[in-house]
């Protein structure tokens, strides 16, 4: 090994890990607010790639058939409630609006733009928009009804969802992968190596994305609602979260960081239906790494899963995904060593 | 009403007597999974198989094993136990077949496979007396690689394979076919299906600075590697397996299979085969009929045709000795299959012998180079 092979080990270990990256934030995020460890985060990354493809090739994304059936259950749900608690007008009217015409547009928004074949930009942004209005209802439908179970309770709800969202996956998108076209074909030349575009845009947006999530989770209100009712879910309540609205918004992030990721992805590997849970597997592996609660500590875990993964492949191919998966073993020793055990609050 | 309910009953007593002497073969598929794009056309080529053999009517059972071993070897064992199948066919990829190995031979019932490692019919275990397959042997495919690289002055060789059955037996083939060709392999490397990234492996098979490369991994999983090859500016020759021959590889690696090598069965470029050849006229009568319903051929299609038609030519035999879901009948069927001489199939040309529960000879490859997405045969 020369320090080129080196250094480009080091670029396709900090691509991906910069991907598992922002998915640990999510996985960190969703379990802070909601204590729920969520499986299904990889789903959001396959569902984003593919339909970037999709939407390439002039097709809706089935998504939306997803996105609509969804949104009818979830009003009804919302409906339900409304009329036990005897909500007043406004409130059902407020419910049909969020839970039934929003998603109705986004649907919309995709069977008219689909056809049109746009830029690649607002394919990406479509995309996106697709699979991240997919996150508050997956809250409502299935997380909320169960949202003071225990944690055990929450987790197989989540290994469900992940089932659920990775047969409708096969069903939409089918069982080949895809590939989507590079942001850019651009090479750039960097102290002897190449440095290819794509790389330095998964760099790029991933530390936006991350500087945003900061900026958003300590200068805005919605955000500094969210941090409180991770940070003490009982107290949040008391000063008037709602921790369903805190939940709801928690997935649609967690459901965006996920799209972001798949569509970054989409250049640089086959992405197919059930891709993502791997991908979101090493996410989590990094979030483990920040004890599901220190969101530098996974940013920093998920790029070291990265680098330990590229460079495995180099020295020992064979053992790559063991090397990877073992790392949790030392990381979760340690861990028990160094906390205190402290039983559930609950 | 009366008459209606005399009807149902009559047709279901015709159903009940007829489903006694019914031949049950059991089909298990990866039609799910990584291995989907090999599994689905196989899955359609069944839809287009005869409902009768020899007069008897032939109930196909189909079941997806989602490209997971266990899956695999659980339907095996459910078509055996609860729809007492008289012949097993399947599983599409090499993991599940050699699973299924055990399985079959402990309850006596023939299987044909459409796996491509010889190791599923390796004549030195006593099991396999019961299994047969279509697809070529890793080994015939190795050689014509090896024969094709020889004459094009290839000296060394980078391998990058699946870490599973599939590439530890080209791997071993390969070692087989270049150690007497007198290539030397300059890299091993091991990559999986699901890999989202094989710059390492890549880089070190660059490292290497082989004459020739050779990808042994099959359906689209086996563009990663490749398009990583070409972007990290590999000039050499890329070799595939006909783990590759199917359009989905074609639509993944897009521009960047250009001029890339693999062998295949003939039945991909029947077209382009002499009319002398047998294969050709059978080939394009299963291509006709598979493309007339279902679009573009796959030459995974090929392998469940041929299976199917091995079990044509083997059930009238063994009718005579005994009734279908009988002991007599899966060994007189077993017999049959290994009795079966000159068959042409979409593949090539079947003869079985007691060692030789595949047949083939070099009848049942040919190479061929990707031109612009198109298979060209190379004379």
């Amino acid at each position: 090994m020369n320090l080129q092979i080196a250094a480009l080990l080091a670029q396709d270990g900090l691509t991906n890990g910069a991907i598992y990256a922002l998915l640990a934030l999510a996985l960190v995020l969703v379990f802070a607010v909601t204590r729920v460890v969520f499986v299904p985060q990889g789903e959001f990354v396959a569902f984003g790639a593919l339909s970037l493809a999709a939407l390439q090739n002039g097709a809706v994304p089935k998504t939306i058939w997803l996105l609509l059936a969804m949104a009818v259950i979830a009003t009804i749900l919302e409906l339900v409630a409304l009329a036990r608690r005897r909500a007043a007008a406004r409130a059902y009217m407020l419910a049909v609006a969020g839970w039934l015409v929003a998603p109705a547009l986004v649907a919309a928004l995709l069977w008219f733009a689909a056809p049109l074949k746009l830029a690649l930009g607002w394919q990406v942004c479509l995309a996106i928009l697709s699979v991240t209005a997919i996150g508050p209802l997956l809250y409502r439908i299935a997380i909320q009804p169960v949202a003071q179970g225990s944690v055990l309770v929450l987790l197989i709800v989540a290994v469900a969802v992940h089932f659920v969202l990775g047969g409708m996956g096969l069903l939409f998108f089918g069982a080949e992968g895809s590939r989507t076209p590079a942001f850019t074909d651009a090479m750039y030349q960097l102290g002897g190596i190449n440095v290819s575009g794509q790389s330095l845009y998964v760099y790029g947006v991933s530390a936006l994305a991350i500087g945003g999530l900061y900026w958003a989770f300590s200068q805005t209100l919605y955000g500094k609602a969210l941090m409180a009712t991770a940070f003490n879910r009982v107290g949040a309540r008391l000063v008037g979260i709602s921790p369903n609205f805190a939940g709801a918004l928690t997935l649609t992030v967690a459901a965006a960081l996920g799209a972001f990721s798949g569509v970054l992805i989409g250049p640089i590997t086959t992405v197919y239906y059930d891709s993502g849970f791997l991908v979101g597997l090493k996410g989590f592996v990094g979030a483990i790494i920040g004890g599901l609660v220190s969101y530098p500590l996974a940013a920093a875990g998920a790029l070291l899963i990265g680098l330990i993964e590229s460079y495995a492949s180099f020295w020992a191919s064979q053992y790559k995904e063991v090397i990877v998966f073992t790392l949790i073993i030392p990381v979760l020793l340690w861990r028990s060593l160094k906390t205190r055990h402290h039983e559930e609050d609950q | 009403m009366k008459s209606v309910r005399l009807l149902v009953a009559l047709t279901a007593l015709a159903c009940s007597a007829s489903a006694l002497a019914d031949i049950n073969v059991g089909v298990t598929l990866s039609t799910t999974g990584p291995a989907a794009s090999l599994g689905i056309p196989e899955k359609n080529t069944f839809e287009l198989l005869p409902t009768t053999i020899a007069g008897q009517k032939v109930n196909w059972i189909i079941l997806d094993d989602a490209s997971d071993t266990t899956r695999a070897v659980t339907n095996t064992r459910k078509l055996i136990a609860e729809n007492k199948v008289d012949v097993i066919l399947g599983s599409t990829i090499t993991p599940n077949s050699l699973a299924m190995v055990d399985v079959a031979a402990e309850a006596e019932t023939p299987m044909i496979s459409m796996a491509a490692s010889a190791r599923i019919i390796d004549p030195a275990n006593p099991k396999t007396k019961w299994i047969f397959k279509t697809p070529q042997n890793d080994s015939l495919m190795a050689d014509a690689i090896v024969g094709h690289m020889k004459a094009h002055g290839v000296k060394t060789l980078g391998y990058v394979g699946f870490n599973d059955a599939y590439g530890e037996g080209w791997l071993g083939e390969m070692k087989r076919a270049t150690a007497a060709a007198g290539i030397t392999i300059a890299a091993e490397e091991k990559y999986n299906r699901s890999d989202a990234s094989v710059t390492g492996q890549v880089l070190k098979l660059i490292a290497a600075n082989a004459d020739a490369v050779l990808i042994a991994a099959s359906g689209t999983p086996a563009a990663t590697p490749h398009k990583e090859l070409k972007a990290r500016g590999y000039k050499g020759k890329i070799y595939q397996t006909h783990g590759v021959a199917n359009a989905d590889f074609i639509r993944v690696v897009g521009a960047d299979g250009n001029g890339s090598f693999l062998p295949s069965g003939p039945m991909l470029v029947y077209e382009q085969l002499p009319d002398s050849n047998p294969i050709k006229k059978v080939a394009a009568d299963y291509v006709g009929k598979y493309e007339a319903k279902f679009g573009q051929r796959s030459t995974f299609g090929g392998h469940a045709w041929d299976a199917a038609m091995l079990l044509q030519r083997a059930v009238p035999e063994a009718l005579k000795k005994g009734q279908p879901g009988t002991r007599e009948f899966r060994a007189a069927l077993r017999d049959g299959l290994e009795g079966v001489k000159e068959a042409v199939g979409t593949h090539g040309v079947y003869t079985m012998t007691a060692t030789d529960h595949l047949g083939f000879d070099s009848r049942a490859r040919v190479m061929l180079q990707i031109v612009d997405g198109k298979w060209v045969l190379e004379k």
